[in-house]
């Protein structure tokens, strides 16, 4: 017998449903710039300039508050310049390039391994058990430290940096996953079970994709975490990368070139956690529509 | 589809002197000595005083937990975990966040191995059924509550079930939107004619929709009376007014209040008791 044949009385059939909520038009894309007004912009804009507004000011008149002092900071010209220097040095392509390929090597082994291990600890109190402790120690111990052992354990120097990347971007990967696949509602797990869903078919339909907001949010911290070592991991380096540029320029007391490398790190790493944070929006269009809606 | 219909025993469902403990800070008794028969088709309701162990006992039959004492079995074979054959709906929805309306209601197709376009008509036939045709692109959380239970009950109703469980499924629902789920309930239950044991903590809900009702005792729960519900069916709309419903609906307070007096008076022992909102 089919469910047409059942349709009800039209009386009881349309029952019609309350108001309905408002469903979004346009796509997540055009909701999120509608997001961001222009006044807001604009702000925002405003914020950016008067910083660097005073920072050249406080440079230039060697600004000395007492216990911080502006007299040895270069100023923004002066980082403007270093800046145009870096750009036209044949050597910025394979700075840019070795980091790139460190960080997002390092990082995507991370994200590999933080994923999967944290999907089997959230699911196995055993596994809990016997992985999370000795994790648990590791994950206070900063990239810095890990140098010598880094240096020691591995055949490349490439390998050891790629370690230090990847040790930055794992516990934020791992950590979040684990409480993503904690945080399911246990409800959607029986239910599901009783809908006829297997061991393999909650995993992937019910466990995966409620774990993913969270694992998301982990990987773009990951990501941050990750540029946030690059200039520990290539301390280690012999001529390129952008951290390494940094760390020399400080050796060399070039104190505007420091500047540039800080800025170069900081724009990277903001730019590759806002991919991972997009990439996440367009993979997980209902996850925005309920927050929308909670 | 058709078997589950014309043979009226299908969905049988017995318990022969069931206990359930639960883990606790100490393991505790919920239900003791429930014994009873449901027969094929049958609706039956059960109401008590909150924390009675009326969710335990369903989740029994769903398959969720293992009786500690007693058999437990569904046309004849033991419960020995959840399945498509027996479907649960909860007071609070338990769609899948991350899947639309149709894809929810399709997921036990899906689950069985059927193909996607076929999956598809017959979510699209189902949610149809519970008068929602239009809806079937729309998140679970861009619809309302009344709305979200209709979904789940139609997720539930593909899998041809011989017993769907609910868990006080309307009792989140403002009135008026219950009162319309209640008839679209005795609607579809009609048709399909599969069992339904209905948990309430609403007498009147519990009368309107049943063929009996089994009042429980406070914890431990055990069934203190069957009440058989004789009114005629198709219940008019104005049921609950009728001098019959209403002598079954004192009998059935006075048996609740007792249990909640009862339960209070041992109370220290079941301290965390809650009062039911209704009795
Ligand atoms: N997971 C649990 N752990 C411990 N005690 C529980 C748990 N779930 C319910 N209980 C207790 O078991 C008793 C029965 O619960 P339940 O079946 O939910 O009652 P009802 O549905 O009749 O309100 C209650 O006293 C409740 O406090
Ligand atoms: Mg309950």
């Amino acid at each position: 017998m089919s469910a047409s044949a059942l349709a009800l009385s039209p009386a009881a059939a349309s029952a019609t449903a309350p108001a309905a909520p408002e469903i979004p038009r346009g796509g997540f894309l055009a909701g999120w710039w509608a997001g961001l007004r222009l006044d807001r912009i604009a702000l925002r804009v405003l914020a950016l300039i008067l910083c660097v507004a005073f920072w050249q000011a406080a440079a230039v008149h060697h600004l000395d508050l007492g216990i911080v002092t502006f007299r040895f900071v270069p100023a923004p010209t002066e980082v403007a310049a270093a800046a145009w220097g870096l750009f036209q040095s044949p050597k910025l392509f394979a700075h840019v390039t070795n980091s790139l390929i460190r960080v997002f090597a390092g990082f995507g082994v991370a994200a590999l391994l933080g994923i999967a291990l944290g999907l089997v600890i959230g699911r196995s109190r055993w596994l809990e058990d016997t992985l999370l402790p000795p994790l648990e120690v590791m994950r206070p111990i900063p990239g810095v430290a890990w140098i010598p052992l880094a240096i020691l354990m591995f055949p490349s120097s490439e390998l050891s940096m790629i370690f230090i990347t990847f040790m930055g971007a794992l516990f934020p990967v791992l950590l979040n996953t684990i409480h993503g696949v904690e945080a399911i509602d246990r409800r959607l797990i029986a239910s599901s079970r009783s809908l006829g869903a297997g061991r393999w078919s909650v995993f992937a339909e019910v466990v995966l994709p409620g774990a993913l907001p969270s694992v998301v949010t982990g990987l773009a911290i990951g990501m941050g975490t990750s540029w946030f070592c690059l200039v520990t991991a290539e301390m280690i380096a012999g001529q390129y990368g952008i951290g390494y540029y940094t760390w020399e320029s400080y050796t060399l007391q070039n104190y505007a070139d420091i500047v540039v490398g800080m800025l170069f790190i900081g724009a990277f790493g903001m730019a590759s956690s806002g991919l991972i944070k997009l990439l996440g929006r367009l993979l997980m269009p209902w996850y925005r529509i309920q927050e929308r809606h909670a | 589809m058709s078997a589950a219909v014309s043979t009226q025993k299908a969905g049988r469902i017995e318990l022969d002197d069931i206990a359930i403990h639960l883990p606790g800070k100490v393991r505790f008794e919920a239900v003791r000595n429930i014994t009873t028969t449901i027969a094929g088709g049958e609706f039956v309701s059960i109401i008590g005083p909150s924390g009675c162990g009326k969710s335990t006992l369903l989740n029994a039959v769903a398959g969720y937990l293992q009786p500690s004492n007693g058999r437990l079995r569904v046309d004849g074979e033991a419960v020995s975990g959840p399945g498509p054959d027996r479907g649960m709906v909860f007071q609070h929805h338990s769609l899948l966040p991350w899947r639309t309306a149709l894809d929810n209601v399709a997921f036990g197709l899906k689950m069985s191995g059927v193909g996607r376009r076929e999956r598809r008509e017959r979510a699209e036939e189902f949610l149809q059924l519970v008068g929602l045709r239009g809806f079937s692109d729309r998140y679970p959380a861009q619809l309302s509550g009344g709305m979200q239970q209709r979904v789940e009950i139609a997720r539930v109703l593909i899998n041809n079930p011989r017993v769907v469980l609910m868990d006080e499924p309307f009792g989140a629902l403002d009135a008026q939107t219950r009162e319309r789920m209640q008839q679209l309930l005795l609607g579809i239950w009609g048709r399909l004619r599969p069992t339904v044991l209905f948990v309430t903590h609403d007498i009147d809900e519990a009368l309107v929709l049943s063929d009996r009702v089994l009042v429980m005792t406070h914890r431990p729960g055990r069934i203190r009376e069957e009440i058989v519900v004789d009114l005629p069916r198709p219940r008019p709309e104005d049921i609950s007014v009728s001098p019959e419903f209403i002598a079954l609906k004192k009998r059935c307070l006075a048996l609740v209040q007792d249990e909640v007096r009862q339960s209070l008076v041992g109370g220290l022992e079941v301290a965390r008791i809650e009062l039911p909102v209704e009795a």
